[in-house]
């Protein structure tokens, strides 16, 4: 009880602090005042104890089981294993939006104390900005959903009783899964992290000080949350694969759509930011990428909190769409308006010169990533406006978001091979050549072998060709690079590579990255050519699917404090020979009233393909399961894309290794005369 | 500089066409009308034919299944929908009684209602709580 007390006092102090350090903070600037300033970063970093502690009160709650709060009640019971009953604390609407708003005053203390000496200038306000969106969180957190209410009686015409329940009705048996334990604080992290960013935007805005520095700083913090954004999605995915039993990992429903927006734009956003910082253009259109990020991040939220658009996954309907709403036209009209109002601020130093350059890739790249945000954004919506407009609902599912968003996920490959070969401002007739010929002749020529070896499905041979082309533009460049260092500093090749990467980590980064992108292609295309079967199976009954056979050995049942389960163990055979045991299982959970089964699927994966098994029940005399099964080749290389995708993320946030100044000299001329002399010799020839 | 322009609009906007022509045929092959069974029975004859996705309660005890295909019925009496699911994936596991269900598919002429996927909704999915905001005990 008293930790209730305690985290429902933190609480309304955070919220106290907040707005204290918003107005010392406005007023510090307007006034001049030092003392005033330090003391609204003082605030932002009390606002973060605060909230720690009521997110430590919470896991408290959980970790005893004190059902006297609602949110415990609703969303734990007393057999839940500690680590779900730990991440039951984002398992709900109120303590989600508590985990979200600890992570902002997180995100805000680490911004305050890492920049506030190098930017001293901007991080009033965006210290400012940061405690205004915080506010609206705390504000939320006191007044709409609180984590720490009773657990009350409603009755008719007289106050609610307090209500202490013998057991808690369970978390929601789909989160009780590794995969629910880390992908919404990666999520989380992602979403939150945007508004670092849109903070600097905002004070640059606001100082004036649009040159360089906001852009460096926003960079980095994009691209965390960005790598953050990336793996909650995928992990998501992964969760969805392997909780929700029909196979796959991406079904375009509005909660995925809500974190895909984002990240499409954010993506836009960290490659014309490029532009900018090389070229001095598009000034105005990545402020306007990093307002869009941001707006998406929250708008993603309001759309599956609040029940605006219908979802399997979404969050019970709640009071608090009002409160987004309001949140996203202030946050919306006030970024914007100041944008207009300091356009002058935001001229371009440059012009585009060539359609063949790197500049016009990246414009590319943009337009199509929006593109894509804008179709996700109307397939997402067109419900609630075909509803609005002619009083109908209209939905649109699968086949619209893939047709629109399959040909540019491929032209986007295509650019990633070319884009970062092309040269600033106006790419040569003899560098294409020099760039390109070789992959593209080498792509072609695995587009044969997989036609012959019968991939004739037009977008999956496209992305796999595509994927070969970038993959061998990548290796090339690091091939090339590496040896020119070896050449000229003696290294040996491994060493080249690592010292190459470690001198430009943006660069080589952004490669492993690309890499990243061809690995998950690679997956995703793997989808064209899924089959699946199923069948009612007794013991010793057989199953066949492609080159796969699955034996039922044995029907048991198992039981936990948590759930009882029908569990099947399956012999799978390749060719005839034992590969795996599979245990499907079929659980009901205990705790709460309805009772509802879920499948465990079993998955047998290899780099080829996974065999994916559902116990999906049992046939009405309970002698025989009914399996259902998926062979799906290629999935694992979108899971191993992510793991790279976040190697290669964080290979480009280190900084530029120097080399030592005794040795700078020749490390530094050697290659780059190398590479001169052979660009030289190229052209003559 | 005029002509340059020029190659980037043109390139802008056979890209726009391009995905704009997409998003209207995947939208036409896609697009479902999203209907509640009530509504479904206000549409009279215009409801056969056309793509539907409907969404109602499931009643107690309605599911059933044969060799190949899952049986159920959704709605508030006395105005329910037969359902014949006959896709291939596995029923969602959120699919028992009470659960609101929402189902794609077309309408028969015999009054069943043919669908090839099938999503649910668990009355309370995230938020496990009666009518009158108790979270329900665990029976003992």
């Amino acid at each position: 009880m008293f930790a209730a007390q305690l985290g429902q006092f933190a609480l309304a102090l955070a919220w106290v602090v907040t707005a204290y350090s918003i107005v010392a903070s406005i007023l510090g600037i307007r006034f001049k005042n030092d003392k005033l300033i330090a003391s609204g970063r003082n605030a932002a970093l009390g606002t973060f104890v605060c909230i720690t502690t009521a997110i430590v009160c919470l896991g408290y709650l959980f970790a005893v089981s004190d059902f006297s709060i609602k949110y415990i009640a609703a969303h734990s019971n007393r057999d839940l294993p500690v680590y779900f009953k730990i991440s039951s604390i984002w398992g709900g609407q109120e303590g989600s939006l508590l985990f979200w708003g600890w992570l902002l005053t997180g995100y805000t203390a680490l911004v305050v104390m890492q920049n506030w000496r190098k930017h001293s200038a901007m991080m009033p306000y965006v210290t400012g900005v940061l405690m205004t969106t915080s506010l609206f969180f705390t504000s939320m957190h006191l007044f709409a959903v609180n984590p720490f209410n009773q657990t009350v009686i409603l009755q008719a015409q007289a106050s609610p009783i307090p209500f202490v329940p013998v057991d808690g009705s369970g978390l929601n048996p789909l989160l009780q899964d590794v995969y629910m334990v880390i992908h919404p604080p990666m999520l989380y992290l992602g979403f939150v992290g945007f508004a670092v960013p849109f903070a600097f935007a905002m004070a640059a805005l606001m100082t004036k000080q649009l040159g360089d520095t906001w852009i460096r700083t926003t960079r980095r913090w994009t691209m965390v949350a960005w790598m953050f954004l990336s793996v909650g999605i995928l992990l998501g995915g992964k969760w969805a694969y392997h909780e929700l039993g029909w196979g796959g990992f991406w079904a375009w429903d509005p909660v995925e759509n809500a974190s895909l927006m984002p990240w499409l734009i954010g993506t836009a956003f960290l490659h014309s930011v490029m532009v900018q910082e090389k070229k001095g253009m598009l000034k105005v259109w990545n402020i306007v990428l990093v307002i869009m990020t941001y707006i998406m991040s929250i708008f993603g939220t309001f759309l599956t909190r609040s029940g605006v658009v219908n979802s399997v996954h979404a969050f019970a309907q709640s009071s608090i769409g009002g409160y987004f709403a309001a949140f996203l036209v202030i946050a919306l009209s006030g970024s914007l308006y100041l944008l207009f109002d300091r356009l002058p601020y935001l001229k371009s130093e440059n012009q585009m010169e060539s359609i063949v350059s790197r500049e016009s890739s990246f414009m590319f790249n943009n337009l199509i990533l929006l593109a894509a945000c804008f179709a996700v954004f109307w397939g997402t919506m067109f419900p609630v406006i075909s509803e609005a407009v002619q009083g109908v609902k209209i939905t649109v599912s699968a086949p619209f978001f893939n047709k629109v968003n399959v040909p540019i996920a491929i032209f986007l490959m295509f650019l990633t091979g070319v884009g970062p070969l092309l040269a600033w401002r106006k790419a040569s007739t003899n560098s294409l050549k020099r760039n390109f010929l070789l992959p593209a002749v080498m792509a072609l020529a695995t587009g044969v072998v997989l036609y012959i070896r019968g991939v004739h499905h037009l977008y999956a041979w496209l992305a796999l060709v595509m994927s070969t082309f970038v993959a061998i533009t990548i290796v090339r460049e690091f091939y090339k690079g590496a040896r020119a260092r070896a050449l000229g500093t003696g290294e040996n090749f491994v060493e080249a590579v690592v010292n190459l990467t470690l001198r430009n980590t943006r660069r080589y980064g952004g490669y492993v990255v690309h890499f990243a992108f061809v690995m998950m292609f690679v997956g995703w295309s793997g989808q064209a050519f899924t089959t699946d079967g199923s069948a009612e199976l007794g013991l010793g009954d057989t199953l066949k699917i492609r080159e796969y056979t699955l034996r039922m050995d044995k029907l048991g049942v198992e039981d936990t404090p948590n759930y009882s389960a029908d569990k099947a163990t399956v012999s799978l055979f390749e060719d005839g020979k034992k590969v795996a045991n599979l245990f499907p299982e079929r659980r009901l959970y205990k705790a709460g009233a309805e009772q509802q089964p879920t499948s465990e699927v079993a998955i047998y994966s290899t780099v080829r393909n996974d065999v994916y098994v559902v116990f999906a029940g049992a046939t009405a005399d309970s002698r025989k399961a009914i399996i259902q099964v998926f062979y799906n080749p290629l999935t694992m290389w979108v899971w191993a894309g992510g793991v790279v995708l976040v190697i290669g993320t964080l290979i480009a946030l280190l900084p530029n290794r120097k080399t030592p100044p005794r040795k700078r000299q020749e490390a530094e001329t050697a290659p780059e005369r190398i590479r001169e002399q052979k660009e030289i010799a190229a052209k003559v020839s | 500089m005029k002509r340059k322009q020029l190659k980037f609009a043109v390139g802008s906007a056979v890209i726009v066409v391009a995905l704009s022509y997409l998003a209207y045929s995947g939208f036409q092959e896609s697009k479902t009308f999203y209907q509640t069974v009530p509504e479904l029975y206000a549409l009279k004859d215009r409801a056969y034919g056309m793509k539907l996705q409907v969404s109602g309660d499931v009643v107690a005890g309605s599911k059933t299944r044969d060799a190949n295909d899952v049986y159920f019925t959704i709605g508030q009496e006395p105005q329910t929908l037969h359902v014949k699911y006959v896709g291939k994936a596995p029923l969602p596991d959120t699919l028992i009684d009470h659960a609101t269900a929402m189902a794609t598919g077309k309408l028969g002429r015999d009054g069943v209602f043919v669908a090839d996927s099938i999503s649910a909704k668990c009355a309370s999915k995230y938020e496990k709580e009666s009518a009158a905001g108790v979270p329900i005990a665990k029976k003992e």
